[in-house]
C-alpha cells in the first residue's frame, strides 16, 4: 500500500480498538467528563440534604454512601483520567512524537476504566448498598463495610492497573520519543509536570493496591492487619493509605501546574518566568510528598518527635509552592495581557489555588490543626486545591487546546460566561465552609446544629449554580466539536504561542510527526 | 515597605471589623473559638498568627496580580517585557518564606510540646467511643456512665420544632471540675471515633484496642459542646458531647452524690 496517511476506522471499532493517542485522549476526556457529571450529581444531593438542619431527603446511610462515591468518582474517575486525557493528546504533539510509545497498552489502560467504574457504581444496587465509609475507607469501619466493599476493592485494583500503565506510557514516551534537539530542559513544562506525576503514580499506586488487598484479606480470609483484637493496628491502615494518599494529592495537582504554566505565557506574551526553578519546584514538591503523609493523622496520637517531623516537613512544602506562585505572578507582571477563557481559568487557578495553599499552611501547624481536623475547614481547603486548582486547570486546558483538537473556536462569550459563573458560584459554595469549620462543624455529617444553618444554605445555593454551570461547558464543547463556530487557525492564539503542537494544522491529521520535526523548529518553539 | 505593611494592617483591620460586625449582627460564629483552656488559647493564638501572616502574603501577591491585570492589558497598548529569570529575586522569594516558616514553627512547637505533656494530672477520665454514644469512667472514683444523644427523632424529622441545642445535647453530660488538670484516656469499642470539644482544645481519635491521651485545665465554669469528629458509621452525625465544668467544690459534692446514689441502688438491690 505504502499509504501511511490513513484516517481513523469507522464506527464503534474505531473507539474500541484504537491505538491512536488522539482517540485515546478523547476517550479519557469524555470518560472523565461523564464521571464529573455523575460525581457532581452526588454532590448536588449532598448539598440538597444539607440545605437545612434535619433529615429531609436521604437517610444518613445514603448520605454516607453519597460522600464516599462523590470522593471516589471525582478523584479516580474525573480528575485523574482528565489529566491522562491531556497527556495522551498533548505529550506526543509537544515532544514531536508520532504517538505514545506503547499504543496497545494505551488502549488497554483506558478500556479498563469504564469497567472499573461500572463495578464501583453497580454497588449502589447491591445488597447493603454502596460503600459508606468515606473515600479514605478507614479500617475498621471499612472492614465492617457492606458486601459491596469487595467490589469496591476490585475496582480500585483495576483503576490502579490502568494508572500504572498510563504512567509507564508517559515515561517511556518522554524518555525515548522526544524529537532530535529537544533536551529535557527544553521540553515543555506540561510534559515535565506529567513526567514527575508518572513517577509518583508508579511509586504509590502499588501502595494503594496493598492497602485494599490487606482490607480484602481482613474482611474475607481471617487476617488481622487492622484489627487490634488480632494483634493488628487500625492506625496502620491510615499510614499505608496516606503514604499513597498524599502523593496522590500531588498527582492531581502537578499536571495542573503544567497546564497553567503553558497557558500563562501565551496570554501574557512573555516567557514563563523562572522556568528552571519551576521544574525544580515540581521535583521538590514530589519529593516532599513522600515524607508528609502523617499530617492527615495528627489526631491519631503520635510521638511528639514524629509530630514535629511531619509538621516541619509539611510546612516546608510552602517554599516550592510559593516559588511557583511567585513565578506565575512574575510571568503576568509586565506582560501584554488578553483575557480569553483559558486565561481567565488560569488566573482563577492562580488566585484560588493560592487560597487553598494558605489554608494548607494553616493545617500544617499541629496545634491549630487539632481544631481544623475533620471539619469543614478541611473540606474548604481541599476543594480550593482540587476544584479551583485541578478542575479549573482542566477547564483552562480544555478551552486552550480545544480549537487545536477540533479545528473550531469555541464560543468565547459563552466560555467567559462559564468562567464567571463557575468562579463566583465556586466561592459562594466553598468560602463559607471555612467559617463553618472554624465554628465547629465536623465534616461527613448529614445533619448539623442550628448555628451552622445560614452558612450551609449559602453554600448549597452556590453549589446548585456551580453544578448547573457545568452543563454550559458541555454545550460549548459539543458546539465546538460539531464545528459550529469560527474556523481556528493553526496557531489558534495571537502572537505565536510556543509549543510544537501549534505548528500542526487545526485539527491535526490523524497521525502527526510521522517524521520528527527539525531541530530548528524545536529550537524556535521551546 | 513600611507603607505596604501599614496598608496590610489596615486591610486586616477593615476585613476583621467588617466580618465581626456582620457576625454580631446575625449572631453567626465564623472564627475558631478561643476556648477556656490554656491549650485552646494557644491554639487560637497560633491560628490568628498564621491567619494574619497568610492574609498579609495574600494582600501582597493578590495586589501584584490585580495591579498587573489592570495595568498590563494588551488592549491598552501594553507591550510585553522580555525578562524571564532573575536569580536574585528567586533566591529572595525562596528564603523569605523559609524565614516566615521558622518564625511560625516556634509557637507551634512550644504549643505542641505543652499539649502532649499529660504529667501531673490531678484526675483521669477514660473516654470510650461506641457506635453511637460515649462512655465516661472517672478512674479512682468508681463512677462511670453512658452519655447518649438526646435529640429526638421527631426533631430530626422536623415533626416538632428543633430545640436550641439541636444535635448538641445528651442525656447525661460529662461533669468535670474547673482549674484541675484532667487527663483523658481515649479508646473505642468498635470503630475509630474522635472526641472533640472545641472550647477545650481537645480532639483525639478513640481507637479500638489502643489508648490515646490528652488533657485540659478548664478555666471557666460553663457547658461546652462538641461532636464526634471521625466518620464512624451511619449515625456519626448524631454523636454529640457535652461537658459541664463546675467548681471543684461543686464537683466534690457531685461525686459524693453519684456515689451515694450508687450505694442506694446497691442497698436496694440487696434488700
Amino acid at each position: 500500500m505504502g499509504d501511511h496517511h490513513h484516517g481513523p476506522a469507522k464506527g464503534l471499532s474505531r473507539w474500541l480498538l484504537t491505538t491512536n493517542h488522539k482517540d485515546i485522549g478523547t476517550l479519557y476526556l469524555w470518560f472523565a467528563f461523564i464521571m464529573f457529571l455523575v460525581g457532581g450529581a452526588f454532590a448536588m444531593v449532598i448539598r440538597m440534604e444539607l440545605f437545612q438542619p434535619g433529615n429531609q431527603l436521604v437517610s444518613p446511610n445514603t448520605f454516607n454512601q453519597l460522600t464516599t462515591m462523590h470522593g471516589l468518582i471525582m478523584v479516580f474517575g474525573a480528575i485523574m483520567p482528565a489529566f491522562t486525557g491531556f497527556a495522551n493528546w498533548l505529550i506526543p504533539m509537544m515532544v514531536g512524537a508520532p504517538d505514545m510509545a506503547l499504543p496497545r497498552m494505551n488502549n488497554w489502560s483506558f478500556w479498563i476504566l469504564p469497567f472499573a467504574f461500572a463495578i464501583l457504581l453497580s454497588s449502589w444496587f447491591m445488597d447493603g448498598g454502596a460503600p459508606n465509609f468515606g473515600w479514605t475507607f478507614y479500617a475498621p469501619l471499612s472492614t465492617q463495610g457492606p458486601p459491596s466493599t469487595d467490589f469496591f476493592i476490585l475496582s480500585v485494583h483495576m483503576m490502579g492497573i490502568s494508572s500504572i500503565m498510563g504512567a509507564i506510557n508517559v515515561i517511556v514516551t518522554i524518555f525515548n520519543m522526544r524529537a532530535p534537539g529537544m533536551t529535557l530542559m527544553k521540553m515543555p513544562i506540561f510534559c515535565w509536570s506529567w513526567l514527575i506525576t508518572a513517577f509518583l503514580l508508579i511509586a504509590v499506586m502499588p501502595i494503594l493496591a496493598a492497602a485494599v488487598t490487606m482490607l480484602l484479606t481482613d474482611r474475607n480470609f481471617g487476617t488481622s492487619f487492622f484489627d487490634a483484637a488480632g494483634g493488628g493496628d487500625p492506625v496502620l491502615f491510615q499510614h499505608i493509605f496516606w503514604f499513597f494518599g498524599h502523593p496522590e494529592v500531588y498527582i492531581m495537582i502537578l499536571p495542573a501546574f503544567g497546564i497553567v504554566s503553558e497557558i500563562l505565557p501565551t496570554f501574557t506574551r512573555k516567557r514563563l518566568f523562572g522556568r528552571v526553578s519551576m521544574i525544580y519546584a515540581i521535583v521538590a514538591i514530589a519529593g516532599l510528598s513522600f515524607i508528609v503523609w502523617a499530617h492527615h493523622m495528627f489526631t491519631t496520637g503520635m510521638p511528639v518527635i514524629a509530630g514535629l517531623f511531619f509538621m516541619y516537613a509539611t510546612m516546608l512544602i510552602a517554599v516550592p509552592t510559593g516559588v511557583k506562585i511567585f513565578n506565575w505572578a512574575a510571568t503576568i507582571f509586565r506582560g501584554a495581557l488578553t483575557f480569553e477563557t483559558p486565561m481567565l481559568f488560569a488566573l482563577g487557578f492562580v488566585f484560588l489555588f493560592t487560597i487553598g495553599g494558605f489554608s494548607g499552611l494553616m493545617l500544617a501547624l499541629i496545634p491549630a490543626d487539632i481544631q481544623y481536623h475533620d471539619t469543614y475547614f478541611v473540606v474548604a481547603h481541599f476543594h480550593y486545591v482540587l476544584v479551583s486548582g485541578a478542575l479549573f486547570s482542566i477547564f483552562a486546558g480544555a478551552y486552550y487546546w480545544l480549537p487545536k483538537w477540533t479545528g473550531t473556536m469555541y464560543n468565547e462569550t459563552l466560555g467567559k460566561f462559564h468562567f464567571w459563573l463557575s468562579a463566583i458560584s465556586f466561592n459562594i459554595t466553598f468560602f463559607p465552609m471555612h467559617f463553618m469549620g472554624l465554628a465547629g462543624m465536623p465534616r461527613r455529617i448529614p445533619d448539623y446544629a442550628l448555628q451552622f444553618a445560614d452558612f450551609n444554605r449559602i453554600s448549597s445555593i452556590g453549589s446548585f449554580v456551580f453544578g448547573l454551570s457545568q452543563l454550559l461547558f458541555l454545550y460549548i464543547i459539543i458546539q465546538a466539536i460539531r464545528g459550529k463556530g469560527k474556523k481556528a487557525t493553526d496557531e489558534v492564539w495571537d502572537d505565536h504561542p510556543r509549543g510544537l503542537e501549534w505548528t500542526l494544522s487545526s485539527p491535526p491529521a490523524y497521525h502527526t510527526f510521522e517524521t520528527p520535526p527539525s531541530e530548528k523548529l524545536v529550537e524556535e518553539h521551546h | 515597605m513600611h507603607k505596604a505593611l501599614r496598608l496590610v494592617q489596615l486591610c486586616c483591620i477593615l476585613i476583621g471589623s467588617l466580618l465581626s460586625s456582620v457576625a454580631s449582627a446575625t449572631g453567626l460564629q465564623y472564627n475558631m473559638t478561643r476556648g477556656v483552656t490554656p491549650v485552646s488559647h494557644a491554639q487560637y493564638d497560633l491560628h490568628m498568627t498564621v491567619l494574619f501572616i497568610v492574609t498579609a502574603i495574600g494582600v501582597l501577591v493578590f495586589g501584584l496580580l490585580i495591579f498587573s491585570i489592570f495595568r498590563y492589558r494588551k488592549s491598552k497598548g501594553a507591550k510585553a517585557a522580555t525578562f524571564h529569570e532573575n536569580v536574585q529575586i528567586e533566591v529572595i522569594w525562596t528564603v523569605i518564606p523559609f524565614v516566615i516558616l521558622m518564625v511560625l514553627a516556634v509557637p507551634a512547637t512550644k504549643t505542641l510540646i505543652a499539649m502532649e505533656d499529660t504529667r501531673k494530672s490531678e484526675m483521669t477520665i477514660a473516654v470510650t467511643g461506641y457506635q453511637w454514644y460515649w462512655h465516661y469512667e472517672y478512674l479512682n472514683e468508681d463512677i462511670s456512665f453512658y452519655s447518649n444523644p438526646a435529640t429526638t427523632a421527631e426533631e430530626i424529622a422536623g415533626l416538632v420544632p428543633k430545640s436550641g441545642y439541636y444535635q448538641l445535647e445528651v442525656d447525661k453530660p460529662l461533669v468535670v471540675p474547673t482549674n484541675t488538670k484532667i487527663r483523658f484516656a481515649f479508646s473505642a469499642n468498635d470503630v475509630i471515633h474522635a472526641w472533640w470539644v472545641p472550647a477545650l482544645g481537645v480532639k483525639r481519635d478513640t481507637i479500638p484496642g489502643f489508648i490515646n491521651e490528652s488533657w485540659a485545665v478548664i478555666e471557666e465554669v460553663g457547658t461546652y459542646r462538641g461532636q464526634c469528629a471521625e466518620l464512624c458509621g451511619v449515625r456519626h452525625g448524631y454523636m454529640p458531647i457535652v461537658v459541664e465544668a463546675i467548681t471543684p467544690e461543686e464537683f466534690e459534692a457531685w461525686v459524693a452524690e453519684q456515689k451515694g446514689g450508687l450505694e442506694e441502688v446497691i442497698e436496694e438491690s440487696e434488700a
